[in-house]
């Protein structure tokens, strides 16, 4: 067998908890704001608040839809401007090099339609409708998600 | 007439939402990719947050589900549309796989990008033109494919 899955094994039995950067209040405060824009946009529009398939919706555009769609996405846009009015944005930090961003969006924007949504789509809106194939769909990014991570940085070590 | 003040409405609230959901992601810490890495590194030093914003977000949007599911109109009257797949099948899984992949590789999925543009973060510009490029392939690949293979 290989050897990285047992040494992922045993790193697992020490689990390391960063507790310096643990911010369980501003997690389930945000968390729940999103919940509040999911529960808006199917209440309101009808519409699971799904980002992948708001956007890929446009690449397939039927005009009456074109609207709401980018004022969808206006409003993501927004946020920070909106969130700069109050307080001074969080710490944001990009790691990934230029190629590698490159490389990760083709492949989220290949994989999601594919897939037929995101974290937003299964993940929030998906697992909460109690949707099988969204709970499936979640569990299987978060998995290869995981691996990837664990690959880069502890078997190639970037 | 009526049509047109319910389009209106349509657009305010789809902007609301989005805005919500774009603050909600900064508060979470979600718009920051290096946040998002430390959850997914659980054998490095691991930063749980995360898993409570899907908590907070589910918790909320199980109760919006729950009212969605029993009624058939919006309360702007727009028809409520629900996804009606119940399949689990190759394209499910292998596209979900390839989504985490790619997320793994970033830190960066769909709705974050979107905001971190708005941060005027150049990073970001190459994210989702490359995303919108991976999502034209899709819509390439499946046009030329089996016609009128229904997607969600």
């Amino acid at each position: 067998m290989c050897a990285a899955c047992f040494h992922f094994i045993a790193e697992l039995n020490l689990m390391l908890i960063d507790w310096n950067n643990f911010t369980p209040w501003t997690a389930l405060a945000g968390g729940a704001l999103i919940g509040v824009a999911s529960a808006i946009f199917v209440l309101f529009n009808g519409r699971i608040a799904g980002i992948a398939g708001i956007l890929g919706g446009l690449l397939r555009p039927k005009l009456r839809d074109i609207g709401w769609r980018l004022a969808f996405i206006t409003g993501l846009i927004t946020a920070p401007f909106a969130w700069l009015l109050f307080a001074p944005l969080p710490d944001i930090q990009i790691e990934a090099s230029n190629t590698l961003l490159a490389a990760a969006g083709l492949i989220v924007g290949i994989g999601t339609r594919y897939g037929s949504g995101c974290t937003s789509g299964h993940g929030v809106c998906g697992i909460s409708r109690l949707s099988p194939r969204s709970i499936i769909a979640t569990l299987a990014f978060m998995a290869t998600g995981v691996i990837t991570v664990y690959a880069v940085r502890h078997v190639l070590g970037a | 007439m009526k049509n047109h003040i319910s389009n209106t409405a349509t657009l305010i609230f789809s902007l609301l939402s989005g805005l919500i959901f774009g603050i909600g992601l900064i508060l979470a810490g979600m718009a920051n990719p290096a946040k998002v890495l430390a959850f997914l590194d659980v054998a490095g030093l691991w930063d749980p947050s995360l898993g409570l914003v899907m908590a907070g977000a589910i918790g909320v949007a199980l109760i919006a589900f729950a009212i969605a599911k029993r009624r058939n109109l919006s309360y702007l009257g727009l028809s409520i549309q629900l996804p009606s797949n119940r399949i689990i099948d190759k394209r499910l899984v292998l596209g979900s796989m390839a989504f985490g992949v790619g997320w793994g590789l970033a830190g960066i999925c769909p709705g974050p990008a979107f905001v971190l543009l708005g941060t005027g973060s150049g990073k970001s510009i190459i994210f989702v033109i490359a995303m919108i490029a991976g999502m034209g392939l899709y819509e390439l690949f499946e046009s030329s494919g089996k016609p009128g293979h229904k997607n969600k």
